[in-house]
């Protein structure tokens, strides 16, 4: 990471400390403080926006760990989302349950999931994750479809807002907070998971798989933690989803939703958890910013049917785009420039570039 | 009977489809995620073609079938010729963001209602008694004769001519053929070339059949478990595998629920990952477990 100069390390406290400098401090606070003040002067439809974004800030945390660090393709992200969002459903509905037992039972179903359909490719070298994770993306929604038919939920399940201390979680503003801490959580857990041992595997087995093997990396357990991980995550977030919807469709959960979020972590930047976060706004709010300028151009009467294709297409313009010509995404481009200013008037690139 | 010659007809549509990814596969170690969209773009070619040239469709098919080919030649030149020296993780991403926008292009081009190819080119889709009252659509028994060509040319040009050696040297060992004189971009290009041509093919067949919207690409994505149970990089394998998974699925319609024979294919495939994860006929040392 760039930095002016005369900054040094002098202590284990300053090495692993997340924060180095007293600007990076101050910038985080005054994040912080739009964050916390932005549901008091935003309207419905821009908190929801917002709310949408920290879900997807879960889930693409999630897949950045799966993807982007540890290097492995997964296509059952929508799968996943969809467990954790049936089982909230499916123990509301079925036993009343509170939401302090059906979020957890949501993790621990992705972690079930993680481990079945984890342990037989996993074991095995290149895509069959990939592969295997597309035979839990049908599965799921399968049963999910299933349950709905057999139970005469044929067009979803409505979930009862969750309530805590005899207050209901309902409004948009009262999600917001819940949401935010709960994006902030993760991120924290993320950012620190890859400080330990377990993150500097990840990284080892993306980065070549036979050196970290020699260097004492259980390949294989990596791999899994790895997956059980990133699906607890995501099973936890879809739980999170089905509460702030308060309704689960299977029928949501479809092949889009999966190729989002693998959009989310390309355009973010592979390997970054700030890419994450920056994909996950930039997806959410692109198919808004595509309708605006539908609006604006003034063509929304001839467009109207092909909303869903002109996303499809920029979608994948916009992936093809960070794939071929900037690899390091959204996040490569905010270090990039974040360098210019540090280092000016120089123009000298420094040497190593830290994540 | 008439379960046999269901069988029969939707392996040899899966068939056909699977030969793409092989091909592709064999040659440069990509698993071609935009598979799918490649066939449902071959069926929307023929649409077009089909309302251009309208008349018999020994017209529009092979129009589109060209079309097709210079689709996936396209395909190659523009976006993975890029990626071929890159990791093979980033050329698969690749073309997960080819199949999205080649699903967005298509809708934009030719609207997301259902459409009907077989009424443009005045394919009548004649049921085809078999003996035993069984009956299967026309364009069902077209597929199956048109996947036995496929594979035995297939089988042969990789066998016999000039440019199936090179192309299996290159799959062999891409850096060796390429000392030896064969530039693997352009066995590459023909790998594309040929799974747009077999895909495309499988996409008009089966549009004509059953009609054409996005769904015809979830079709490319059920092929997924016919491949692995083959093995990936091989043709004879696809066949196998073909079979294995379509009477899975024909079984299951027939036995237990339609329903579930939306998730057949992928349960073999799990099973399959489990036991013997190089598939049937798949090349064993390719897959090192860690």
């Amino acid at each position: 990471m760039a930095r002016a100069s005369g900054y040094y390390k002098t202590g284990y406290a300053q090495q692993i400390a997340l924060l180095e400098t007293r600007t990076q401090k101050a910038w985080l606070a005054t994040l912080a403080l739009l964050l916390v003040l932005l549901p008091l002067v935003a309207g419905g439809f821009v908190i929801d926006l917002a709310n949408q974004v920290f879900l997807a800030v879960i889930g693409s945390v999630a897949l950045m760990l799966l993807t982007g660090v540890a290097g492995q393709v997964s296509l059952g992200h929508a799968g996943l989302l969809a467990a954790g969002a049936l089982t909230v459903g499916v123990l509301t509905r079925e036993t009343g349950a509170p939401f302090w037992i059906t979020l957890p039972a949501s993790a621990i179903m992705g972690a079930a999931l993680g481990i079945v359909f984890g342990l037989p490719s996993l074991r095995l070298k290149g895509l069959y994750l990939g592969i295997s994770t597309l035979a839990l993306h049908f599965v799921v929604t399968f049963l999910g479809h299933e349950y709905e038919s057999r139970r005469g939920f044929s067009s979803g399940v409505t979930i009862d807002p969750p309530r805590v201390f005899g207050i209901e979680i309902y409004r948009p503003g009262t999600w917001y907070a819940v949401l935010l801490a709960a994006a902030v959580l993760v991120v924290i857990f993320a950012l620190n998971l890859l400080r330990t041992r377990t993150g500097r595997a990840w990284r080892a087995i993306h980065d070549r798989d036979v050196v970290a093997e020699a260097l004492g990396v259980p390949v294989y357990r990596a791999k899994l933690s790895a997956f059980v991980v990133s699906s607890t995550l995501t099973a936890f977030a879809g739980g999170l989803f089905a509460y702030y919807r308060g309704f689960v469709a299977t029928e949501a959960f479809s092949m889009f939703l999966t190729i989002q979020y693998v959009a989310m972590v390309i355009i973010g930047g592979l390997g970054s958890i700030l890419g994450a976060i920056l994909g996950a706004v930039f997806v959410t709010l692109l198919p808004y910013a595509i309708e605006a300028v539908v609006r604006l151009v003034g063509l929304e009467g001839a467009l109207s049917g092909y909303v869903f294709a002109i996303n499809y297409a920029c979608f994948g313009i916009a992936m093809i785009f960070f794939l071929a010509v900037e690899p390091e995404g959204l996040a490569g481009i905010w270090r990039r420039v974040r360098d210019y200013f540090l280092l000016w008037p120089f123009r000298a690139t420094p040497l190593a570039r830290g994540r | 009977m008439q379960l046999i010659a269901n069988i029969v007809t939707l392996a040899a549509l899966y068939a056909l489809i699977a030969s793409g990814y092989v091909v592709v596969y064999r040659v440069s170690r990509v698993l071609n995620l935009a598979h799918g969209e490649i066939m449902m773009i071959g069926a929307y070619l023929l649409l077009t073609t089909g309302t251009i040239a309208g008349g018999p469709p020994a017209l529009a098919l092979p129009l589109a079938l060209a079309a097709s080919v210079l689709t996936g030649v396209a395909v190659y030149v523009v976006l993975m010729r890029r990626m071929s020296g890159e990791a093979v993780f980033a050329a698969v991403l690749m073309t997960i963001a080819l199949g999205i926008l080649l699903r967005g292009l298509a809708t934009l081009l030719w609207t997301g209602q259902l459409h009907h190819p077989a009424q443009f080119v005045g394919w009548k889709n004649a049921p085809v008694h078999l003996p035993g009252g069984a009956a299967v659509s026309s364009a069902a028994a077209f597929t199956v004769v048109a996947t036995v060509v496929v594979y035995a040319a297939l089988f042969a040009a990789l066998r016999y001519t000039r440019w199936g050696q090179r192309l299996r040297a290159v799959g062999e060992n891409p850096r060796l053929a390429a000392q030896r004189g064969v530039a693997p971009a352009s066995a590459h290009v023909i790998a594309w070339a040929l799974a747009a041509f077999t895909g495309g093919l499988a996409g008009m067949l089966l549009s004509l059949d059953q009609g054409l919207d996005a769904s015809v690409a979830i079709v490319g994505l059920k092929t997924f478990p016919v491949v692995l149970v083959g093995g990936l990089d091989s043709l004879l394998g696809a066949l196998a595998g073909a079979l294995i998974v379509a009477a899975a699925e024909a079984l299951a319609i027939h036995y237990i629920d339609p329903l579930v024979s939306e998730v057949a294919p992928f349960l073999v495939l799990i099973a399959m990952l489990m036991v013997r994860p190089w598939g049937l006929f798949g090349a064993r040392e390719e897959i090192d477990r860690v």
